[in-house]
């Protein structure tokens, strides 16, 4: 049944969306055809009627998916809960590769060679044989801290972070939840990942610990402005905050990416975006919350063991997430390069994939080669640099718009 | 009991514990944590309205800006933890006539009005463009005064805050 739903529909009998073909998005009427003898026509029913987006492919990949659940599991709660689960099959081998990646990349930036031992080819099972044994650690709670908030504080850090990945399309056919506000949950979601570092910082008792969660929260609370307005400025010249209808308008070749639309002021955005998104997940050269020459290791000092690998793991889903945005809002996110040519539901996960993984690359590469920002420089570059650029950009967009019309 | 309600009562509840929480916890620290808990309660509870974009403002503003700027504000401040809550009650009766009012009058809007509000739509509208159209027209003046109303608290507070500085 499944092979079925997922088959192209016929371009003669249904007007889908047809993956790797110019004429894609038109809407699928599926009441003036034959629903009941279509597979999964009810579903696709109650999503027509539920849903104010038109149903596409991807949605009708999904339903099969949830079709296909459903019929396992026959309980909806196990399945909408495997569903969610989904996007975690990615982010910890992500967060795992990530962690090597970055070790090796800072080694050769350094000319060192990095790890080489575990695992044999250039010490791939660095991180595995890391995680495992933070595993076996004693989960050790400072008698000062407060027990409490200290437990709690790394779940919510991970529940924020992890959280975004709700609306982020992998790809054509996967997309968390697609919701006609997608963009502006994601800005909003990961606000909680601030109050978690508060609670951390707090519940550790530990000076170096509160002084990284307050340069956290007041860096976080300060480049929110920055790169709200650099999404702002795309969301000004798409017309809507859905993830997902962003990236079907971005189809086609690569210069139909928003980057390159209205020259050059989202390319601007995307510029001020990226360096925003660079203190919101607080790397390098905005890395004072956690800057280990002056505060040992700032929030997650106290923390060991499992509850540390939790916060490092939040600490890179982040990295992704940001990246992920960055790639879906200005380089087009699944859309392949180069028109219909290698495109489709499963190489647009790749493209996906290889747009985020060249956003954390320049993460990566920043960070080893850039000094870290005083606070005050910080603030300088937030408040004196970054909202100006991003007023004048929505400014500059707006006028754009406005007068061609 | 279908699937919905069932999501219903439980972030009622996380909403309604954790704002008891906020209200009785001796610990300030506990309470603004706590807080976390009921507004994004109350924004999952906007979500089960159809309140899409009401919800994600919520979690931005409330979550996002306001809490973190109470907490910043609690860290800041010497002795959190043994900071003195009055446990007596002062001014009983101008207290009692204005819960009373309050509570009155909110009772009242409510039972004029639930009847004739319609239950929200299963199907999901778009409420932006909605929301934007309805702020730059209709309610233009409103938007306008409250973002001057802003714009004057920040200028005072910078004010202050230079002031001091200088002195």
């Amino acid at each position: 049944m499944l092979g079925e739903v997922l088959r192209k529909p016929d371009k003669g009998k249904s007007s889908g969306v047809l993956f790797g073909d110019h004429e894609r998005y038109v809407d699928w009427d599926g009441r003036s055809e034959d629903p009941q003898g279509s597979p999964g026509g009810a579903l696709r029913r109650e999503l027509e009627a539920g849903h104010s987006s038109p149903i596409t492919e991807y949605t009708i990949t999904q339903t099969a998916m949830k079709e296909l659940l459903l019929g396992i599991f026959e309980n909806p709660v196990i399945v909408y809960t495997l569903l969610a689960l989904v996007p975690l099959i990615f982010v910890i081998p992500f967060a795992l590769f990530a962690v090597w990646w970055e070790r090796k990349i800072s080694a050769h930036m350094q000319d060192r060679l990095g790890p080489m031992r575990t695992g044999g080819w250039h010490g791939w099972a660095q991180t595995i044989a890391d995680i495992l044994k933070l595993i076996q650690k004693e989960d050790i709670i400072p008698s000062a801290a407060d027990r409490r908030l200290f437990k709690l504080a790394p779940y919510i850090v991970f529940a924020g972070s992890y959280a975004a990945y709700a609306a982020i399309p992998f790809s054509a056919a996967y997309i968390g939840s697609e919701i006609n506000i997608g963009l502006f949950y994601v800005i909003a979601i990961s606000s909680i990942v601030v109050v978690g570092l508060l609670m951390a910082g707090w519940a550790s008792n530990n000076k170096w610990s509160l002084f990284g969660a307050m340069r956290s929260a007041a860096q976080i609370v300060s480049y929110e402005i920055p790169i709200a307005l650099g999404l702002l400025a795309v969301v000004m010249v798409a017309g809507t905050f859905d993830l997902q209808e962003i990236n079907r308008m971005q189809s086609g070749w690569f210069w139909n990416w928003f980057m390159f639309q209205k020259f050059p002021f989202l390319f601007l955005a995307m510029i001020v975006y990226f360096v925003a998104s660079l203190a919101e997940v607080n790397r390098t050269p905005f890395d004072i919350p956690e800057a280990e020459s002056e505060l040992v290791g700032g929030y997650h000092t106290e923390y060991g063991g499992m509850r540390f690998a939790l916060l490092f793991l939040s600490e890179y889903a982040n990295m992704f997430a940001v990246s992920a945005v960055a790639s879906t809002v200005f380089l087009g996110g699944w859309n392949s390069p180069f028109g219909s040519f290698l495109s489709g539901p499963v190489l647009g996960f790749f493209w996906f994939l290889a747009k985020g993984m060249a956003f954390i690359f320049v993460q990566m590469w920043l960070r080893w080669t850039l000094p870290r920002l005083r606070v005050d420089q910080l603030m300088y570059v937030g408040w004196k640099v970054l909202i100006p650029f991003g007023f004048v950009i929505v400014f500059g967009v707006g006028i754009w718009t406005l007068a061609v019309r | 009991m279908q699937l919905f309600d069932v999501v219903f009562y439980l972030f009622a509840l996380v909403t309604i514990v954790s704002a008891g929480i906020v209200v009785f916890s001796r610990n300030v620290i506990y309470a603004a944590f706590s807080l976390l808990f009921t507004l994004f309660g109350v924004a999952a509870l906007y979500v089960m309205l159809q309140a899409d974009f009401l919800a994600v403002t919520q979690v931005l503003i409330y979550v996002g800006g306001i809490l973190v700027l109470m907490l910043f504000g609690l860290m800041l401040t010497s002795r959190v933890v043994s900071v003195d809550i009055k446990g007596s009650s002062v001014q009983t009766a101008p207290a009692l006539i204005l819960v009373a009012l309050v509570a009155g009058s909110l009772a009242g809007i409510f039972y004029s009005t639930w009847k004739s509000v319609p239950a929200a739509s299963s199907a999901a509208v778009t409420t932006t463009p909605l929301l934007g159209t309805l702020l730059m027209t209709t309610y233009l003046l409103p938007f306008e005064v409250a973002s001057v109303i802003l714009l004057v608290t920040l200028l005072g507070a910078a004010f202050i805050a230079r002031r001091k500085r200088k002195a």
